[in-house]
């Protein structure tokens, strides 16, 4: 039963697929030689059928048909794989630019708050001589 | 205590994850203002009347576009207070009314005479806090799979109040929105090697709380978040 161990050993490998990989410029070029292979393999077997039954009882499947059944999971779920991680790292942006937003908003109120609070001093000063001693007193209980 | 009877704190920071506390975070505010001169809620996108109950108690209010998680407003919380120089220390505190304001500043305190960075509070270093059976095994999990991962030997991992010192505090870069950050935090404190210690603290668990609290459905999740990269 070669099929089997390759099945598992694919389920292992998008496991630690799904734990363990960054992505990175290689990767990339990986996904998309193997989406070529896949395509041109496609082609191939489109144009002989048999050669896919061959191939099934190579790998100790009785048909073709099943073996591009079991394909087609491990497809569909590295496909689903790429996607969760994709989610997760667009998650993680949104994060970082929702605080980047929080943060610069936070600091330029604190910068305004600071600015008014030096406005509203020099003319509190000039209040206290102009209306006398009432807002003075007011001001040094403050 | 040696504490300073009503001394107003300028030096440290109380960082609040705010998210949905109207009822309870005014109470919280204006016990924390009575000796912190600084105390920042970050609003997670709260949908009630946190954000004005807790201005009205004095508390800076910095705003999250849309809600984040709490470990994200933790971390803007964190990051906000480091923009201020006059920040020596980070005080993390619940919204919810769980924490006491004694407990901050006995940690606090002795952050300073022992010269120690990181001061976590653990509820289960005494026998003072009585959390449920089920709540106890979550509790337990969390804290073998931290001190797992981590190399410290703690005995409370998800307790939301620490005092982080500055350089403490900048180690901090928290990936984790949702709760994993409690033990996010502990992992990346724990690589800074800095001085840290375990201080006993009294959580009250009220009806309220305990509806909040976390679920042991919700650990399966804290696992996973952590485990994916």
């Amino acid at each position: 039963m070669w099929f089997q161990i390759i099945l598992v050993l694919a389920l292992l490998g998008i496991a630690v697929y799904l734990l363990r990989s960054t992505p990175s410029p290689r990767h990339l070029a990986i996904r998309r030689l193997v989406m070529l292979v896949g395509i041109l393999a496609g082609i191939v077997v489109i144009i002989w059928p048999d050669l896919l039954t061959v191939l099934a009882q190579l790998v100790g499947i009785g048909r073709g048909a099943d073996l591009l059944f079991y394909l087609a999971i491990i497809i569909g779920l590295l496909y689903t794989v790429n996607e969760y991680k994709r989610s997760v790292r667009l998650a993680r942006l949104n994060t970082r630019l929702a605080r980047e937003i929080t943060l610069t908003e936070a600091r330029l109120n604190d910068r305004i708050s600071e600015l008014e609070a030096r406005l509203d001093a020099p003319r509190s000063g000039s209040a206290r001589t102009d209306s006398g001693s009432s807002s003075a007193s007011r001001d040094t209980t403050e | 205590m040696t504490l300073m009877p009503d001394a107003v704190d300028s030096t440290c920071w109380v960082v609040i994850p705010l998210y949905n506390e109207a009822t309870m975070i005014g109470g919280v505010v204006d016990e924390l203002r009575t000796r912190f001169a600084h105390v920042v809620c970050v609003d997670d996108g709260s949908s009630d009347d946190s954000v004005a109950v807790a201005e009205a108690a004095g508390a800076r209010v910095i705003r999250h576009p849309h809600n984040l998680g709490q470990g994200a407003a933790l971390q803007t919380g964190i990051s906000y207070a480091l923009t201020h120089s006059s920040a020596e220390y980070i005080v993390t505190f619940d919204a919810d009314g769980q924490h006491r304001l004694v407990d901050a500043l006995a940690m606090l305190q002795r952050a300073r005479e022992e010269d120690l960075a990181i001061v976590f509070g653990s509820r289960f270093l005494d026998d003072r806090t009585r959390p449920g059976f089920l709540k106890t095994i979550v509790l337990k999990t969390a804290v073998a799979v931290t001190n797992v991962s981590t190399g410290l030997t703690l005995t409370d991992a998800h307790n939301g109040l620490r005092v982080l010192r500055r350089d403490a505090a900048e180690r901090i870069e928290l990936n984790q929105d949702r709760m994993a950050h409690a033990t996010e935090i502990v992992v990346q404190l724990g690589r800074a090697r800095l001085p840290w210690a375990e201080h006993p603290v009294h959580v009250i668990y009220t009806d309220y709380s305990k509806a909040k609290g976390q679920s042991l459905l919700n650990s399966v999740n804290i696992l996973v978040d952590l485990v994916i990269n």
